[in-house]
């Protein structure tokens, strides 16, 4: 199964539903278009919702952490939302969980951005 | 015991993992230990071909999954001049963490008991993975190591 997006905006927020398998090939190539997409559009809040990502591999990683570090340098943030205990245990055994701002109430996730420092 | 050539391309990464979720399984490994294995073979796989193979679809990837008593060790060789291990840097080093790559290896070596490389002249670079099966996990009858079926494929 390969990776599918849907993206909604909720309030300044861009909610990227993600679903499938974030890995070498199509999946890290769409979603670093998607990420670079909704930066040149000027949303520098992305919220990425990972609760039904079955797979992500060491190049998926790499894509979020990509993300991570390349919506950041625009003076954005990237947020992560749902792990599933798969991504969970990936990002813990890789130190990367506590880099990145991981949330389980997509709410409360959504009012986090309004006390990030800039957009 | 489980034998298999594969194609030099991802599209076949995802055979290496159905095969090697079945073998995890029928070896007794549980549903998250097989995801583990899973992943290993994932990694080994994208190394082989893309670094290894150097993404060339005229080459090829080899794979065995061998059953024991106590233990699941699979080989994967691809045609390409190998690597060492000790080169790679440490992905959890706080200069290597936001790196986009580099986390391949580290992430096999968690997820197996053993982890080897060997550059085979004349023939490319093999990895040898194994997981050890908790005692409840191995066969309660004594015995040699479990035979499974035996194929090839061009994938």
């Amino acid at each position: 199964m390969s990776m599918k997006v849907t993206i909604r905006q909720v309030d300044s927020v861009t909610v990227v539903d993600v679903s499938g398998r974030i890995t070498l090939g199509e999946g890290c190539t769409q979603l670093r278009e998607l990420v670079r997409d909704q930066l040149s559009k000027g949303n520098k809040w992305i919220l990425l919702n990972l609760a039904d990502v079955t797979y992500i591999d060491s190049s998926g990683i790499g894509e979020l952490v990509s993300a991570f570090t390349g919506v950041a340098k625009q003076g954005g943030a990237l947020k992560l939302l749902h792990l599933t205990k798969k991504v969970h245990d990936l990002l813990q055994i890789t130190k990367l969980y506590t880099v990145f701002d991981v949330h389980d109430d997509e709410a409360r996730a959504i009012g986090s951005f309004e006390k990030t420092p800039s957009a | 015991m489980v034998e298999v050539t594969l194609e030099s391309d991802l599209k076949n990464v995802e055979v290496a993992e159905e095969i090697s979720r079945r073998v995890a399984g029928a070896a007794g490994f549980n549903e998250e230990e097989q995801h583990r294995i899973e992943m290993a073979v994932h990694e080994s796989m994208i190394n082989a071909i893309w670094h290894g193979n150097k993404n060339d679809s005229s080459k090829s990837v080899w794979l065995r999954f061998q059953i024991h008593r106590d233990r699941l060790e699979i080989r994967i060789r691809d045609q390409g001049n190998g690597f060492d291990p000790k080169y790679i840097p440490d992905p959890l080093a706080d200069e290597n963490l936001l790196n986009v790559s580099g986390r391949g290896i580290f992430l096999i070596r968690s997820f197996m008991d053993e982890f080897r490389v060997e550059h085979i002249n004349g023939k490319g670079t093999e990895v040898t993975l194994v997981k050890r099966l908790s005692s409840e996990n191995q066969p309660k009858q004594g015995g040699s190591d479990r035979e499974h079926e035996s194929h090839n494929s061009t994938g």
